[in-house]
């Protein structure tokens, strides 16, 4: 059987996988990098770097809308390890030459971009907020700096491939649809002293990968809150608002909040359709993380904060006076709610 | 055992509200804004010296910066490194990312033989956390981000602890190895007055390109693939509404509006 081994997709999306489950910041790329392809007349390849083929992989980036999936296989490959990761791909990118090289901001994401980054000789944009193609098709990538106090379009007009490294969660997943695309399947050469490392041991929670990003409603505190015991009024706020809790770098610092609760440049990325700031300042480093709410409130002592420059809805008073009541009231909705369903259903 | 830490003097974050946009230029003004060793660099330094504690050896930071950088390296000094290397010329400036990855790790074969190289995991200025894999790169080594705990085995062997999303991986790696650590490794020492003193005793070398045998043209802005197409301060939201009245007519407001809204 002749197989087709080329390549034509001028965009490349790694999608990045562990113990088989893909991460889905690499699916959120694949359609975001499809809208900006096809206006151009470019097609999208997601690249899956696996120890098998017969996990099912291929065909769920297909029916994602991939318009081609490039499979680099390799017994030895079960488990990450960059350098040999960054050889496979750096020979596959000088075999079919795509214009543009994107992968998740995640720890595995940034090693290997990184390292690509040097063997291709190329720029990479890291840990992007946005990404353009401008009419010459070149990447435009909008990188935060200096905390998010300013944001920088950054690109590489003069290297191939343009690359990028882009926050988890910053674009919306992609809708599952027919499937068009193919899988183009490499064996690649490998030996087992090009893995530099040995895994002793992974541990990972079983949590939802992207819970936060994904959240509707986030209720969020800052350094305001002022101590563990009364952090407590933004965990219960959240809970009648059925929301997510987040925080400020403070709080995670001082032990209210945890490390995967924090919104901001060295967080997440989060766009709900309601976020409730308490006592948070509103430096730059949190608000770039939450520029995608629809409906922010905060709520701060201090009528200067800046935060009260950028929300919706502003009330400058003392969190302890406003949340209990407002769970109080919330609570008396939600009641008189359930009465009117019970009486309808009589 | 020969580690060498990269060392990124940073604006001091306290002031970065004073940072200001040049509008002809679109270049950042951070005149008079006092430097900081980067926060996770003072953890590798850290890192670095309990290591040299334990198994004996030498600690060398390696900084490229202007020379104004001076007092930051002596606090390295101070905190118990051995030898504080300074990569300064004009040459330098403008670098990106892989431009100064190369030019560090070029100093880096210059310093030869290490055992381990050590950076934070990101810097607060430019957070791109490319510098520390893409020295691993050019030196073809191996490496480990978010490093959380190292700990030294026989014969140059590691077991090192790599945080990942969601939980963290245990790996046994060999030197000579590239690591940039997180946040979580440690908790660096206090610089008494005793250690400043013994700092100032200590040696600062400063070396420029042509100390170094830079054969690529990676070097500077000029060297540099990535450029910025443009610098912007992010828009401010227009109609802002500020609720008046005392904290009970505010809640009522605030409660009414989440209810027409569907939160309950």
């Amino acid at each position: 059987m002749a197989v087709n081994k080329t390549v034509q997709s001028k965009i490349w999306v790694f999608t990045e996988q562990r113990q088989g489950e893909l991460a889905e910041v690499g699916l959120e790329l694949l359609g975001k990098a499809l809208e900006l392809a096809h206006p151009a007349g470019w097609k999208v390849a997601s690249v899956l770097v696996s120890h098998s083929l017969e996990n099912g992989l291929c065909e769920q980036l297909l029916s994602f809308g991939a318009d081609e999936v490039l499979v680099a296989h390799h017994p030895l490959l079960s488990s990450y390890c960059s350098q040999p990761y960054a050889k496979i791909l750096e020979n596959l990118i000088r075999e079919h030459n795509p214009e543009v090289f994107l992968l998740g901001a995640t720890a595995m994401g940034s090693d290997l971009g990184a390292r690509l980054a040097v063997r291709l000789r190329t720029g990479l944009s890291a840990h992007c907020i946005g990404l353009e193609l401008s009419p010459e098709k070149k990447l435009l990538a909008v990188v935060p700096g200096w905390g998010g106090n300013v944001l920088a379009r950054i690109y590489s007009p003069h290297t191939q491939p343009q690359m990028a490294t882009v926050m988890p969660g910053v674009f919306d997943m992609p809708q599952e649809k027919k499937t068009t695309g193919r899988i183009v399947a490499v064996e690649v050469n490998l030996k087992p002293e090009d893995v530099t490392y040995r895994i002793l041991e992974t541990k990972r929670e079983a949590i939802q990968e992207h819970a936060l990003e994904r959240a509707e409603v986030i209720i969020a505190g800052g350094w305001g809150i002022g101590s563990k015991e009364d952090w407590q009024a933004v965990e219960n706020l959240a809970e009648v608002l059925h929301g997510m809790v987040g925080a400020t770098r403070p709080p995670v610092d001082e032990g209210w909040a945890k490390e995967n609760q924090m919104i901001g440049q060295s967080g997440r990325t989060v766009h709900p359709k309601l976020y409730i700031g308490i006592g948070i300042s509103g430096e730059m480093h949190h608000m770039v993380g939450i520029k995608g709410a629809e409906m922010m409130v905060a709520i701060n002592q201090d009528p200067q904060a800046p935060i009260f420059a950028q929300c919706d809805l502003g009330l400058v008073a003392d969190f302890k006076e406003i949340v209990p009541q407002l769970i109080g009231s919330i609570q008396n909705y939600h009641k008189t709610k359930q009465k009117d369903d019970s009486d309808l259903s009589h | 055992m020969q580690i060498i830490v990269c060392l990124k003097p940073v604006p001091d974050p306290k002031h970065w509200h004073r940072l200001g946009l040049d509008p002809q230029t679109k270049t950042l003004i951070r005149e008079g804004i006092p430097n900081i060793i980067n926060p996770l660099d003072r953890k590798a330094l850290e890192a670095a010296l309990r290591l040299r504690e334990k198994e004996g050896g030498e600690v060398v930071t390696l900084s490229m910066a202007p020379s104004s950088a001076m007092p930051v390296l002596r606090e390295g000094l101070a905190m118990g490194a051995d030898l504080s290397i300074l990569l300064s010329d004009l040459a330098f400036a403008g670098s990106d990312a892989l431009a100064t990855s190369y030019i560090m790790a070029t100093a880096i074969k210059k310093m030869a033989p290490y055992d381990l190289i050590l950076c934070g995991n990101q810097t607060l200025d430019g957070s791109t956390s490319l510098v520390s894999a893409q020295i691993a790169e050019f030196l073809d080594l191996p490496n480990l981000m978010h490093v959380s705990a190292i700990e030294a085995q026989k014969s140059r062997v590691f077991h090192v602890r790599s945080q990942i999303e969601h939980g963290y991986m245990l790996v046994e790696i060999k030197a000579p190895l590239v690591l940039s650590v997180a946040k979580e490794i440690n908790e660096p020492r206090y610089i008494t007055l005793m250690n400043i003193l013994e700092g100032e005793k200590k040696e600062i070398r400063v070396w420029s390109s042509k100390d170094l045998s830079l054969s690529e043209p990676w070097v500077g802005l000029k060297g540099s693939p990535s450029q910025m197409a443009d610098l912007f301060i992010p828009e401010a939201k227009k109609k802002v509404e500020i609720l008046q009245g005392d904290p009970s007519e505010m809640t009522k407001t605030l409660a009414d509006r989440l209810h027409r809204m569907g939160y309950c």
